[in-house]
């Protein structure tokens, strides 16, 4: 068959929504791009943990402790779901790695801000979470079938992320004077860069056309910003709590909430390594992953170790 | 009969296209391992994704953290990536026609009174 045959049947497929899996044929184009929309998505997962991890060994109760510790151990498997399902493209793991390590690959920017006080482990996991729901939950029905079902699995443990940073916020909305102040700068500090994750907007990100064409994703950034905003418009009021933004106001209209300006200028730099804690992440997985060293080898040479003394006994 | 039929492809899900997959990682990267979990008793054990792995034992210790945090299984599966193989895709069509033409395998082909019961 002619390439021109195999496009056409190929997208004839994403047309009747029909899962594209591993083996098919696909545009070299095709699978370059979920290349590096499921490993940055994995690396998010991965450094992602950085900032909670931060909070673990000083959660303010055990149940609190339990339940952070539980969400940052999801989010390593969420990583490892991931990684999984990009190697099914015919990239491995290491090469992924190398590619974090050495900034050729990129993760969230949200990671790259700093976690100050407790509150901002609840509004993590509201905003954070959030917005990370709002793209994913699309995301269980992309085209490619092993991302599809590794989003599914996501999608289903996420929504307790969400929730568990929610009460926190709301416990701190109840308490003392300090505590609610506490609360309002965690939101005025990860409202607007979580309202930056959903990526350039539309006119700005010349890549969604294709991937939308190629059901990869099935909403444009700006869609989905826009749910997330009014999602959040009104939860804050549970809160008793203000989003940082004094052009946030419903359009009757538009049957939307209309919100002010975004500081792009911040977001490219953030993604271009200028964050305030680019440097402290990457240093932190580097220095994990060359500690884990000596570990992958001793379990290497273990299972070598075993296997021959298995062999000599079947002899 | 097309010998292609059974012409074997190594890594279920990594194929040979462009000799991807797990044949171009280093030496010191562990085996991968495919991941199956009965989900529970008197259910098939069911393809989940997989992971690395220095070996079996450590693979179900590690697809006990990554797959089954919360009770999705009763019991594991591993096999080591390698071992898996798959049909093409790309001959999907000629593996699959011979039953395509053969509708009397089906009870619906099969025209029978409206009075017989139970059948």
């Amino acid at each position: 068959m002619h390439v021109h045959d195999l496009e056409t049947t190929f997208q004839d497929k994403i047309d009747n929504e029909i899962r594209i899996e591993p083996k098919d044929w696909m545009p070299e184009k095709y699978r370059q791009t979920l290349i590096r929309q499921i490993s940055q998505h994995a690396h998010s997962e991965i450094v992602g943990m950085l900032p909670e991890g931060n909070w673990i060994s000083r959660a303010p109760s055990l149940r609190r402790k339990a339940i952070l510790l539980a969400k940052v151990q999801d989010e390593a498997g969420h990583g490892l779901y991931l990684y999984s399902a990009a190697e099914t493209l015919g990239i491995s793991r290491e090469e992924m790695y190398d590619q974090l390590h050495t900034g050729k690959a990129k993760y969230s920017s949200i990671f790259n801000y700093p976690t100050l006080t407790w509150a901002d482990v609840g509004a993590i996991g509201w905003l954070v979470d959030g917005a990370a729901i709002m793209n994913q939950v699309p995301l269980c029905r992309t085209s490619y079938g092993p991302y599809a079902r590794a989003m599914v699995r996501v999608c289903k443990e996420e929504s307790f992320h969400q929730r568990q940073g929610f009460e926190a916020l709301l416990h701190l909305s109840r308490g003392t004077e300090d505590q609610k102040k506490m609360c309002q700068d965690a939101i005025d500090r990860w409202w607007w860069p979580s309202v930056m994750m959903f990526g350039p907007s539309d006119d700005e990100s010349p890549n969604t056309a294709l991937s939308m064409k190629w059901r990869i994703k099935r909403f444009t950034n700006d869609e989905l910003r826009q749910k997330f905003v009014d999602v959040c418009a009104e939860q804050v009021k549970i809160l008793g709590m203000t989003l940082p933004d004094p052009d946030l106001k419903w359009n009757e209209e538009k049957g939307h909430y209309d919100f002010g300006k975004i500081n792009w200028e911040e977001f490219w730099n953030v993604v271009s390594g200028n964050g305030p804690c680019n440097k402290q992440r990457l240093d932190t997985r580097k220095k994990a992953w060359e500690n884990g060293a000596w570990v992958r080898e001793a379990a290497t040479a273990h299972a070598e170790k075993r296997k021959a003394k298995e062999a000599v006994q079947a002899a | 009969m097309n010998t292609n039929f059974i012409k074997k492809f190594l890594y279920g899900d990594y194929g040979e296209i462009k000799a991807g997959g797990p044949s171009s990682a280093k030496k010191t990267e562990w085996p991968l391992w495919e991941i199956f979990i009965r989900s529970k008793q008197g259910l098939d054990h069911k393809h989940v994704g997989s992971l690395h792995a220095a070996d079996a034992q450590m693979a179900i210790e590690n697809a006990r953290d990554v797959y089954t945090r919360r009770m999705e299984g009763v019991s594991i599966w591993v096999v080591e990536s390698k071992n898996i193989h798959a049909s093409n895709p790309d001959e999907a069509e000629a593996l699959y026609d011979p039953a395509n033409d053969k509708v009397y395998r089906h009870p619906t082909f099969y025209d029978l009174p409206d009075e017989l019961k139970h059948m």
